[in-house]
């Protein structure tokens, strides 16, 4: 006995088994997601007045990210109407596009990635916070105490609270500002340990992008070396294009829940 | 036997095995894709593991009973294998907290999860549906290696420097995260690996129950075990993944040192920790019991599954109220999402959240009764069968009775008060998971064995594994309760010695009575017979597998599931011919019938 329903749609379900498995799983994803976005809200209504971040990342980027995967998005369907049409050679097409999408998706946000890590706050021992991108760092630490100096382009604020706000606050015009290591109490860049926004921001982001490269993997394959199958078994084919489309959609659509949650609220 | 069985018992060898899997050790035994070889890996790992994980828990019996005493026999081989955590085979507290913590671990994720769930449901789900094989084999061979690799990350956790994670299987930060070894991380890795397999598990049987139903197999013909699967699988499904998310977080905390769930002003060992702060301890509670109370009838359900079949077939009877019991255990699948911050009455979440879980709690506690009450109930007039499962079985309806019941007092928040974090929450979880869900795997293992290998286990030594496993666990469980209303806390290493010795004040004396000490000593003694009772288990099943008694018949219980008419073993593919179902699961005694039962794909008579 084989299994039944690989391909064919079981009538009373009118489905075939994997798709009723990407749905399932999709739902577990749906419940891995939902739980990191309450992880968001639990920590951001808990965060004292004034220090949850806003402005912090690059709209113009976070835009282009959103329109590039939504491109993929359109993309992916057509590559699998194309299928269903019998026209291999849009296919190859259609997720050509995709996979470059996924690429451009990665790279920007790589670039953003490094910018956050480039980005520095010191606390300053007469109270003040000095914040900006490092230009030339020769600092060296000792336990609290640091030695050199670093020189940053950015500003220097009172109040921290200046820091968080970016919408309210425009920062006056950048300029190099040279930090004598006896000045600094404390520094640290804006990596995921930075506060909680930092934190939340890198692990969903992150996990994302784990989606969308894995994804890609998976597109990437059945677009290679997986699409031999087409000329034995065209339904079947079609069938994991389909499947592979709608995890690709998922990632698509978190990343439309990303998107305002992390850069315009 | 009859007629209808020989029909059905002619093999067809060679045909269905030459089909799909190449032969041999390898493709056969290890990376097979056949549900049941799976089925089987998964069981014999996970009762591994059970045997692992009462060993620590042995262990730690001694150093409650006994505090600072070397540990009779396994002292030496401690301190050889661990090191100076066991030096001169004394238990050190880190140690026992590993063991703790290890133990909670394993009897849950590694242990009664797989065996019930995973074992049992690759199995039987598949047979039981007429169906092939599961919906998916690679993915479940997947599954299964992803649970091994998470195991295997567990067990290497107590050789490395500081040994395994000793937070408790809750793993509460601060704690979890603030403890300065490497534990905590090789928990939360395989932890990730665990859930990954438990997930691709429940898409697997979710998907398998749908879709590969044999022909005439609707919904209300479902043997109430695969309903309880079904169920189970949903609850890994949608649980599991907010756990998933809240390791990552802790994994984040310990490696990237953000501070999700580390608090502002947090100060560890007197000084305060290098770290941001802002984060939220609570949120890793909450986000921890919302997959732990689910879990927790993940634990459960599918031991009920396994009841009702035994019961059906052992009283010759339908089991009473098949739609209730359906209906009950999806009602409870739904509630269970809901009433998990019973578990945090005592973290100040105010009135309202705890009314709102006290209510929900109760409620849920509705559905559970009516299945045990329907289970009860077809009993009634049956003419019973007492052989090894049933009586396993019918010691499982009062051991859960009791565990149930005193949770009722745990789910109002004013008598949690007093309970919670005593030893009457340990008397309570155990009385259903060991007594209850464990002799429930038990029967199910004497029951299906037949079928499995075509050979009968021993009546004689069964019931001696019975009645001596059901004395010990009582002995074992039920002066946790004396204890735990007596206020002893869980999770002391000395079980309360020292805690009992303060004085608290001028007008307040000690804290434990030196009787409630004592019973810990008791209880020493009552988990060491429970070991020794499963000598007998042990053996019996090892001896039976190539010598117990031949079964004599494909249906040598007279069952009327389906997965009893297939030859035995059933081959790759499991059905000769590909099954029709003509009735519900449980014809037994069907007046006008001219044998007491009449399986599900017997047709009607013209
Ligand atoms: C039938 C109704 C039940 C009610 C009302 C109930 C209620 C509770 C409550 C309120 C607690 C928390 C006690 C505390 O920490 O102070 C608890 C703990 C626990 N219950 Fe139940 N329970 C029920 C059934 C079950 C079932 C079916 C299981 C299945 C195995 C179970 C397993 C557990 C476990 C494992 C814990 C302890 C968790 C821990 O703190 O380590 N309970 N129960
Ligand atoms: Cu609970």
């Amino acid at each position: 006995m084989d299994i039944p329903y690989t391909v064919e749609l079981r009538p009373d379900t009118g489905l075939y088994n994997a798709k009723v498995g990407i749905w399932l799983f999709l739902a577990s994803e749906v419940m891995l997601f939902g739980a990191l976005f309450s992880a968001y809200i639990l920590l951001r209504v808990g965060a004292p007045e004034g220090y949850w971040p806003h402005g912090w990342l690059n709209v113009p980027l976070g835009t282009a990210n959103t329109l590039v995967l939504i491109t993929s998005s359109i993309t992916t369907v057509l590559a699998w109407v194309s299928l269903k049409a019998n026209q291999f050679g849009r296919f190859k097409l259609f997720h050509a596009i995709t996979l470059l999408c996924a690429l451009v998706f990665v790279g920007i946000k790589s670039f953003e990635y490094h910018d956050k890590f480039v980005h520095y706050e010191f606390t300053l021992k007469n109270g003040k916070f000095a914040d900006g991108h490092m230009v030339e760092n020769k600092l060296k630490q000792d336990g609290n105490s640091f030695t050199g100096y670093a020189v940053i382009r950015g500003h220097v604020v009172e109040d921290e609270r200046e820091l968080y706000d970016l919408n309210a606050h425009k920062a006056p015009a950048h300029e190099d500002i040279r930090i004598d290591g006896a000045q600094i109490a404390k520094m640290g860049n804006y990596g995921p340990w930075h506060n909680t926004y930092t934190a939340i921001y890198f692990t969903l982001t992150g996990l994302h992008a784990l989606h969308v490269i894995g994804g890609a993997i998976v597109i990437g394959f059945l677009w290679g070396p997986g699409s031999k199958l087409w000329e034995t078994d065209p339904e079947r084919f079609t069938n994991r294009i389909e499947i592979s489309g709608l995890f690709w959609h998922f990632v698509d659509l978190i990343w439309i829940f990303l998107f305002p949650v992390l850069y315009l609220l | 036997m009859t007629h209808m069985e020989a029909t059905h018992a002619i093999p067809h060898p060679g045909v269905h095995e030459a089909h799909h899997e190449g032969s041999g050790f390898w493709r056969g035994y290890v990376f097979s894709t056949d549900h049941k070889v799976i089925g089987l890996q998964y069981g014999f790992t996970a009762l591994c593991f059970l045997l692992f994980g009462f060993f620590l828990m042995l262990m730690m019996r001694w150093q409650i009973g006994h505090p600072g005493q070397p540990v009779p026999i396994m002292g030496p081989v401690l301190e050889k294998v661990l090191g100076q955590v066991a030096s001169r085979g004394i238990m050190s507290p880190d140690l026992y907290n590993s063991f703790g913590a290890m133990h909670g671990t394993i009897m849950v994720f590694m242990a009664i999860v797989p065996l019930a769930f995973a074992a049992f449901g690759n199995y039987l789900v598949p047979l039981m549906i007429g169906a092939p094989d599961m919906a998916f084999p690679r993915v479940n061979m997947a599954s299964y290696q992803a649970y091994v690799l998470g195991g295997l990350i567990m067990f290497t956790s107590f050789f490395i420097p500081g040994g395994a994670a000793q937070a408790g299987w809750t793993s509460y930060s601060p704690l979890a995260t603030s403890i300065p070894t490497n534990g905590q991380t090789f928990w939360i890795v395989g932890m990730v690996l665990l859930i990954t397999s438990s997930l691709l598990g429940a898409v697997n049987v979710i998907a398998t129950i749908i879709q590969l139903r044999a022909p005439g197999m609707t919904w209300m013909r479902l043997p109430f075990f695969v309903w309880a699967q079904f169920v189970t699988a949903f609850l890994l499904l949608l649980a599991f993944p907010p756990l998933e998310a809240a390791a990552l977080m802790q994994l984040m905390d310990k490696v990237a040192h953000t501070s999700f769930f580390l608090p502002t002003g947090l100060a560890i060992g007197g000084t305060l920790a290098n770290v941001s702060g802002g984060g939220s301890p609570l949120l890793w509670q909450h986000l921890f019991w919302f997959l732990a109370h689910p879990e927790v009838y993940v634990l459960i359900l599918p031991a009920m599954g396994i009841v009702a079949e035994i019961i059906a077939n052992n009283t010759r009877k339908s089991i009473w109220g098949y739609k209730s019991l359906v209906y009950s255990i999806l009602t409870l699948g739904f509630l269970s999402f809901i009433v998990w911050a019973h578990h945090m009455y005592l973290t100040g979440m105010g009135t309202r959240i705890s009314t709102f879980f006290q209510t929900t709690t109760m409620i849920i506690s509705i559905p559970s009764v009516v299945i045990l009450t329907c289970l009860f109930m077809s009993l009634w007039g049956g003419s019973i069968r007492f052989n090894t499962p049933m009586l396993f079985v019918m010691a499982f309806l009062p051991m859960f009775g009791i565990g149930g019941l005193t949770g009722l007092p745990l789910g109002f928040s004013y008598s949690d008060l007093h309970l919670h974090d005593t030893y009457y929450v340990i008397a309570h979880f155990h009385y259903i998971v060991a007594p209850g869900t464990i002799f429930a795997l038990f029967a199910g293992i004497y029951y299906w064995f037949p079928k499995i290998t075509g050979r009968t286990m021993d009546e004689f030594w069964g019931r001696v594994h019975f009645w001596l496993s059901l004395v010990f666990m009582n002995l074992i469980f039920q002066p946790m309760f004396a204890q735990g209303m007596a206020g002893m806390l869980r999770r002391m290493s000395d079980g309360g010695a020292n805690y009992s010795a303060a004085t608290l004040g001028p007008d307040v004396s000690g804290g434990l009575s030196s009787r409630i000490l004592h019973l810990n000593i008791f209880i020493l003694w009552a988990a060491v017979g429970l070991g020794i009772a499963q000598v007998p288990f042990i053996l019996n099943f090892f001896w039976s597998i190539k010598h117990g008694k031949p079964a004599g018949s494909d249906n040598p219980w007279q069952a009327t599931t389906l997965e009893w008419q297939t030859p035995t073993p059933p081959p790759h593919g499991n059905f000769a011919t590909p099954p029709q179902v003509y009735r519900g699961p449980y014809e037994y005694s069907v007046p006008g019938h001219d044998r007491d039962f009449t399986p599900q794909n017997e047709p009607e008579k013209a």
